[in-house]
């Protein structure tokens, strides 16, 4: 059996309003969890559409197994999709609905009933066999609708923000479901989401998307700690960007300079070259700031306001040229730095990052 | 709530008004329907109960023709009404068709112009063209009009619905017409149920149209109660109009009821 | 590209079939006699080709003062329809959820009866001996019977009555649709009720108001038995095309006349498209 199970090529799609994919590239291995992140109207809908089949690309094909399968129509793949408004038959009850995929496919009666039992208990919806969807809460049809698709046994399942309408509680509870259920059943996974942190719980490899392209495509550390464009590095989790130019470069670190002092990163990833801009990403929760200037190096901020953010404390500040930096401390609120106070940034060399893990050409 | 609000200060104002509209617009019908029971000749004096206009009724060959036609004419309109209009919502909300807006127009025109116009357009046209006037007539002509209330009942039904719902099918397995026959018809068939019912309706209730295109052999109810109206009304007439309202009240009603029980089932809780 | 577009075609192609019938319809039933009509409102009654000499035959006074009835009926009738209706459609959109329905329904079964029927209810009510003088005869508020029918009253009482439910409906819908929050607002603002109404309330609620007012005037200048009916003697366009056709048996002209009234009405419905009226597909 080959490694990879699906593979898309240089997808592009216009809707005739300009490109809403233009060139997209993925291969997704045999039991993967891949997440497509992004921003409402990024393309990912569209991509994973196109993966179903209920869009056709413009350019560019989906290899499914080691079959192109472009052509298709949606009923020939081996693919099923969880979608985002549930889309269950509301003339069919529970059970119907989960049998549709296999009556349509002239499975015999007493496999059909079966199977739909198995579904029923995988999801823990036994006791609602016969109700209609109408009759059904949110969270209740959403494991009809992963019972629905994955009752034919696809190869692959592709759910588009299946978690998008239900409550924050309800949603946390659903990504642990899920992501169990994607590991005992060895299930490939296509998953939509526009909320980072979903992606970053369950992804085994998140494809970051902007405007029709991937920004970024990799494990959910990678893009976490390795931001390869600014808008990763802003699109996922909280961060100061700091601009600057490179100075010199060691074996470990670099140091790099800009109007507010300067500060050292770690050379080990990224290819640095000595007068080149670079911008470099630091998160919230890794940004210190100090009363006292530090031994190593400390950016000078005045302090605009603090905020308790539950265990601990986050400190607004801005810098001297005006960029506006985030900075976490574990200190109790009273102690903490006041409004008006000068504090030094700082953090530990390893956890800051070059985005793009090499200077760019300003 | 706002409604503990309202209900502190209720207004006696709107349930008064709605009553008394309400009444007015019944009491013609009410009349229509007491006075066919009357047992004198006249309509205008009340001279005791008496259901002799009824069996008079049933007992004239001319008025029961006249009924038989209006059901067939009603029957027929309403089927093939209902094929081409649900056909053609189907086909237009998904067709790319450049002048598809301009089908639509046209075939929904029939609402908007005055029946005496599109009467006379017919008679002019069937007779310009040697189109013979009955029943054949009738049919066609009811049709056209009619294929606008199913058209739209089941074309609004079409863009409420969840496009999801149709591809969730075909994603499951299903071909395009195996799709039409399991989700899509299903879930529209209330609307066309209800349109076919208000296009029976329609034709039950037409008096201009038919007026021009019947020939003399075919008569219909609505003209003979148009022609009895004209020579001043008897109780025999008013007898007819209680059973043409019976039937109209009937259809109307379980439309709504169909439309309503659908809307139900289909609306989450 | 090529599955694409092959895809796309047969989709296409299952689309059209599906219509075609409609479309078949619409043209030979809808478009052809309308342009059958125009072809003869155009031509001479000999046959001698294009003229313009039946329109021509309509600038006569004793016509045009018919043209002239009929549009200040129509206008009486919208303003009743109007006056009665508003109100309705707003207590309805405001009535208790329970009752709402049940309301809808009472007001949608009459609008698909019988016009014909319905008004003969209006002649009983109506007559010397009827309820409504017997009623009032026993009150002692008359002493003889007042000769309601043939009056231009009882004329435009049957259009009103006729007609309401065109208003109601799409009243009682912008009513419906409006966010009574505004109005809230509006009164925690400092507004009083009547002055919160015409602030807030009118002017969201026109678009409905506006669509009830076409909905009444377009069929109110075509309509002709109602006023046979009533009695009287008022001339309306309907009868004077009706009689152009089967008592002077002059086509040509009766054409010109149905042209008229078309446009006539086609008219009105553009000014209100145009001054950003709703699509009026109310039923």
């Amino acid at each position: 059996m080959e490694e990879i199970l699906l593979s898309i090529r240089n997808i592009t799609k216009n809707f005739g309003e300009g490109n809403v994919l233009s060139g997209v590239s993925l291969d997704v291995r045999r039991g993967e969890f891949v997440t497509l992140l992004g921003a409402s109207g990024c393309g990912k809908t569209t991509t994973l559409r196109i993966v179903s089949g209920l869009e056709t690309p413009d350019e560019g094909e989906v290899i499914l197994d080691g079959r192109d399968v472009t052509a298709l129509a949606p009923e020939d793949r081996p693919v099923n999709t969880v979608f985002q408004s549930y889309a269950l038959f509301p003339h069919m009850n529970v059970e119907k609905n989960v049998a549709y995929g296999l009556k349509v496919r002239g499975e015999d009666k007493k496999v059909i009933a079966a199977r739909v039992k198995d579904m029923l208990e995988l999801v823990q919806m036994s006791d609602y066999a016969k109700r209609m969807p109408a009759q059904l809460s949110g969270g209740q049809r959403q494991r009809i609708a992963i019972a629905r698709a994955l009752a034919p046994q696809p190869k692959l399942l592709l759910l588009d923000e299946p978690l998008g309408a239900l409550d924050l509680q309800l949603r946390r509870q659903m990504q642990i479901e899920l992501k169990r259920l994607q590991k005992k059943l060895g299930i490939t996974f296509i998953y939509i989401t526009h909320d980072q942190e979903e992606a970053i719980n369950m992804s085994d490899r998140i494809a970051v998307m902007r405007g029709g392209r991937f920004e970024q495509l990799g494990t959910p550390e990678e893009i976490y700690d390795r931001p390869k464009t600014r808008y990763v590095a802003q699109f996922i989790g909280r961060s100061t960007i700091l601009e600057g130019t490179v100075r010199c470069v060691g074996n470990e670190t670099a140091v790099i300079e800009n109007a507010n002092g300067w500060f050292s990163v770690s050379a080990k990833d990224a290819l640095l070259k000595t007068g080149q801009k670079a911008e470099v990403c630091v998160r919230t929760e890794r940004m210190r700031a100090s009363r006292t200037p530090l031994d190593v190096f400390g950016l000078p901020a005045t302090v605009r306001e603090v905020r308790y953010a539950g265990g601990s404390v986050e400190i607004f500040a801005a810098m001297k040229d005006g960029t506006e930096a985030v900075a976490t401390s574990d200190q109790p609120l009273a102690s903490a730095p006041k409004a008006g106070e000068t504090v030094y940034l700082h953090w530990t060399i390893g956890q800051a990052a070059v985005i793009g893990g090499a200077s760019y050409d300003a | 709530m706002a409604g503990s609000k309202r209900k502190k200060k209720r207004n006696l104002f709107s349930p008064i008004y709605l009553t008394l509209v309400l009444l007015i617009l019944y009491l013609p019908i009410l009349m229509v329907v007491v006075y066919s029971f009357n047992a004198g000749r006249t309509i205008s004096a009340w001279q005791g109960f008496s259901t002799n206009w009824y069996t008079r009724l049933f007992s004239n060959g001319l008025m029961k023709d006249a009924l038989v036609n209006s059901l067939v004419l009603a029957g027929l309109s309403a089927a093939l009404s209902g094929g081409i209009g649900t056909l053609g919502a189907i086909g237009i909300s998904r067709s790319h068709f450049k002048f598809k807006g301009a089908v639509e127009s046209l075939a929904t025109l029939p609402m908007m112009i005055p029946e005496l116009v599109l009467g006379m357009a017919y008679l002019a046209l069937f007779t310009g063209v040697g189109v013979k006037l009955g029943m054949g007539a009738l049919v066609l002509t009811h049709t056209t009009f009619c294929v606008p209330y199913v058209f739209i009942n089941v074309k609004s039904r079409l863009v409420g619905m969840d496009p999801a719902i149709e591809e969730a099918a075909r994603d499951l397995g299903a071909k395009p017409l195996r799709v039409l026959f399991d989700i899509t018809l299903p879930l529209i068939m209330p609307a066309v149920i209800s349109g076919m019912m208000l296009a029976a309706a329609m034709s039950l209730d037409d008096v201009v149209i038919s007026f021009f295109v019947t020939s003399a052999e075919t008569t219909t109810l609505p003209l003979k109660i148009y022609t009895g109206l004209r020579s001043g009304g008897t109780p025999e007439i008013n007898a007819l109009s209680t059973l043409m309202l019976a039937a109209i009240f009937i259809f109307v009603g379980l439309s709504q009821l169909i439309k309503a029980k659908s809307d139900k089932m289909t609306s989450p809780r | 590209m090529t599955h694409k577009q092959q895809k796309e075609r047969a989709q296409e192609r299952r689309n059209t079939l599906f219509f075609a019938p409609m479309a078949v319809l619409a043209v030979l039933l809808v478009a052809l006699p309308l342009i059958y009509v125009l072809g003869m409102s155009l031509t001479a009654n000999d046959g001698s080709g294009f003229t313009l000499a039946n329109y021509k035959a309509l600038l006569r006074a004793d016509y045009l003062l018919v043209f002239a009835n009929s549009l200040k009926l129509a206008f009486y009738t919208t303003a009743v329809s109007l006056l009665i209706g508003y109100p309705f459609g707003y207590c309805m959109a405001r009535a208790p959820r329970g009752w709402k329905s049940l309301l809808m329904m009472l007001v949608i079964i009459p609008f698909w009866t019988s016009a014909l029927v319905r008004i003969f209810g209006w002649k009983i009510l109506l007559q010397g001996n009827g309820l409504i003088n017997t009623v009032l005869k026993s009150l002692g508020l008359i002493d003889k019977s007042i000769k309601f029918l043939g009056s231009y009253g009882s004329v435009l009482l049957a259009m009103v009555y006729c007609m309401i439910s065109f208003m109601i409906l799409p009243c009682h819908s912008a009513v419906d649709k409006m966010d009574f929050t505004l109005v809230e607002a509006s009164r925690d603002l400092g507004a009083k009720p009547w002055r919160a109404f015409l602030d807030v309330t009118l002017p969201l609620t026109l678009p409905g108001i506006m669509a009830g007012c076409v909905l009444v005037f377009v069929p109110s200048v075509g309509i002709f038995y109602l006023s046979d009916i009533m009695g009287g003697g008022l001339v309306l366009v309907g009868n004077l095309i009706r009689d152009q056709l089967l008592k002077v048996r002059d086509w040509h002209t009766g054409s010109a006349m149905s042209v008229l009234l078309v446009v006539l009405t086609a008219g009105i419905y553009l000014i209100y498209r145009r001054c950003g009226g709703d699509d009026l597909g109310v039923m």
